[in-house]
């Protein structure tokens, strides 16, 4: 064996404690900077010291105004959706033991858009504290869209059987696409405009009274993930071989579905469906760490954060002053990578 | 401990199971019993009910009638956690979702000894080193489990489950995709395991010279039946093997290989 690769097979059975410090580390590092550089560049030049300072009214403030107003919640959005979008992907791959899962396969963000569409076509708008219509209605066609595949998939106290949830998925979200088209091709003009622009994504959420709304369905989420990263890496290995490694099968499978389905709705109430986040960031954590979901979990989450803060970065200043919807950009980087995967696998 | 099948029926059907009733049972009426520090082979033709036997005693499954008993304990009882720290199994093929590394594998065989949020630590990689120097597999620690032969991952999964430290190791039809040589090199693996480590095993096969060569006691399955139980050389006979597969066929002692062999000869 040459040096490097004996070098390379220690790194790769390095003890679990001693990756994920190094992942974490690493990971980490780039999220904090990402998140701390993207308000300051833009189509304004604005100071951070004058966006700070506190002796300047806020309403004479331009570079204050920028700060807070314009660019911190599209930031903390785009952290928030690509940290849920990327760890919703990296649940669904390792519950439908299909590495081509994303938080879109199984028919969650088309029952959120259906939700979305109608809400904006009828016309409807309210809002209570941090909650207003369009995400509401998203968040509940969401919901709508995974009672339908969880009661298709799960026979009665039995394990859920994959094939017919990513069949039943794929069928959903076909059918919902349908009614999705329905329901602009009958809207007038200006609300076919507002829904279609809905369609592509947008993390320019305003205020942070939106992010403030989605917080604590990610949270929950999150916090249920947190127990599962050992149970997938042995689901993986399938159901049988996972029940005989001490996993509650029936009980991990539900959690995991919830728990994804819950973060994806959420990422998408506030954001809309951004596509590709949720594939492309877990397989290439996935080339950077292994296969270990006790690391490319925590991994996605951060590097998730990153990506879709960054591809919001390139949306709003590529072309500026004219932005392009973020869900372009990350289906622009996203579709090419995907498909030299695919090819790469083969 | 004594691991124990006590009058076990099964069916796939979703209906509902009346004893009376002629529902087609994939298993009806098993008993056997695993004696500790045994190699028991489960033998029978293809759809017998080897596998869903095995599913039985390893709890994967849950029979309509009947009940497995580990010790004086029956295994519905116990959760799956606890379960999974006594017996271990070993399938027919493994295929991960994922491109596991060989020692990642190995490792996962620790999952129910490890707390929800306990990650292994010294004790658990020196298992798992232990159980890959036993099936001679330390120098893949790194390599992608995916890349492996038929053979070597074979190995991997045995060792996957020794990490378990199981009282009592299942295997289904663990040779069955493997060629000539590594058929041989898992028989001696196995018997060698249980003699070192006293592993109770019980090996699902229709592979008669496997059987004859590593198991000690013998369980015949026919039809979802146990047709006959006992000592490995009392229970092969022509006349069994006729009756399980319908073949005629000359069982005799091997000088050189030390066990009995089956042979084949026409069919009925």
């Amino acid at each position: 064996m040459s040096e490097a690769v004996a070098l390379a097979h220690e790194a790769r059975i390095r003890p679990i404690r001693i990756r994920l410090a190094i992942t974490l580390a690493g990971f980490g590092a780039l999220t904090v900077a990402t998140c701390l550089l993207a308000p300051l560049v833009g189509s304004t030049h604005i100071s951070l010291a004058r966006a700070f300072d506190r002796s300047i009214p806020f309403a004479d403030n331009v570079d204050a105004q920028i700060f807070w107003v314009a660019r911190l919640p599209r930031v903390l959005s785009g952290a928030l959706v690509g940290a849920a979008l990327a760890t919703a992907g990296v649940v669904f791959q390792a519950l439908l033991r299909n590495p081509l899962a994303t938080p879109f396969t199984l028919g969650v963000s088309a029952g959120a858009s259906l939700g979305a569409m109608l809400v904006i076509i009828l016309g409807i708008s309210f809002s209570a504290g941090p909650f207003s219509a369009v995400p509401l209605a998203s968040f509940a066609g969401a919901a709508v869209a995974t009672g339908i595949v969880y009661w298709l998939a799960t026979p009665y106290r039995r394990a859920m059987s994959t094939t017919v949830l990513l069949l039943a998925g794929v069928t959903l979200n076909s059918f919902f696409s349908a009614l999705i088209l329905f329901v602009q091709y009958v809207a007038d003009f200006s609300q076919a405009y507002r829904a279609a622009r809905w369609l592509m994504g947008d993390l320019d959420v305003g205020s942070f009274e939106p992010i403030v709304a989605a917080v604590p369905a990610i949270v929950l989420a999150f916090a249920v993930f947190a127990l599962l990263p050992a149970a997938l890496n042995v689901l993986s290995l399938g159901p049988d071989a996972a029940a005989t490694r001490g996993v509650d099968v029936v009980r991990s499978q539900r959690l995991a579905f919830f728990s994804a389905s819950l973060a994806t709705s959420a990422a998408v109430s506030l954001a809309g469906p951004i596509g590709f986040v949720g594939i492309v960031v877990p397989h290439l954590v996935r080339l950077m760490v292994g296969v270990d979901h006790r690391i490319v979990l925590p991994a996605s989450a951060l590097f998730g954060a990153a990506f879709l803060v960054a591809c919001d970065l390139a949306a709003r200043t590529l072309l500026a002053p004219v932005e392009i919807p973020v869900g372009v950009v990350t289906a622009l980087i996203g579709g090419p990578f995907f498909l030299w995967l695919l090819v790469r696998r083969s | 401990m004594t691991l124990s099948a006590d009058r076990l029926s099964y069916s796939y059907s979703r209906v509902r199971l009346k004893p009376d009733t002629t529902t087609e049972f994939t298993l009806r009426d098993v008993s056997v019993r695993i004696a500790p520090g045994s190699l028991t082979g489960l033998l029978g033709p293809n759809g017998c009910g080897k596998t869903t036997l095995l599913k039985l005693l390893a709890g994967v499954l849950k029979p309509e009638l009947g009940s497995v008993r580990l010790g004086d304990r029956e295994i519905r009882t116990l959760s799956p956690r606890a379960l999974a720290q006594q017996i271990a199994v070993v399938p027919q093929e493994t295929h991960p979702a994922f491109d596991f590394t060989v020692m990642e594998m190995v490792l996962m065989g620790r999952h129910p000894h490890l707390g929800a949020f306990q990650l292994e630590g010294p004790a658990d990689i020196a298992i798992a080193r232990e159980a890959m120097t036993a099936t001679g597999i330390t120098h893949l620690a790194g390599r992608a489990y995916m890349t492996l032969s038929g053979g070597e991952k074979q190995r991997v999964v045995i060792a996957s489950a020794l990490a378990q430290q199981p009282k009592v190791l299942l295997l289904d039809e663990p040779t069955a995709s493997l060629d000539l040589g590594y058929q041989l090199e898992i028989a001696s693996l196995l018997k060698q395991l249980n003699r070192e480590r006293g592993v109770t095993m019980v090996l699902a096969t229709h592979d008669l010279n496997l059987a004859a060569s590593v198991c000690d006691t013998l369980v015949l399955v026919r039809e979802g039946r146990v047709l006959m139980q006992g000592a490995a050389r009392e229970v092969l006979t022509s006349s069994t093997v006729e009756q399980l597969y319908g073949v005629i066929a000359d069982v005799s002692f091997h000088e050189r290989a030390g066990h009995l062999t089956v042979v084949p000869v026409r069919r009925q």
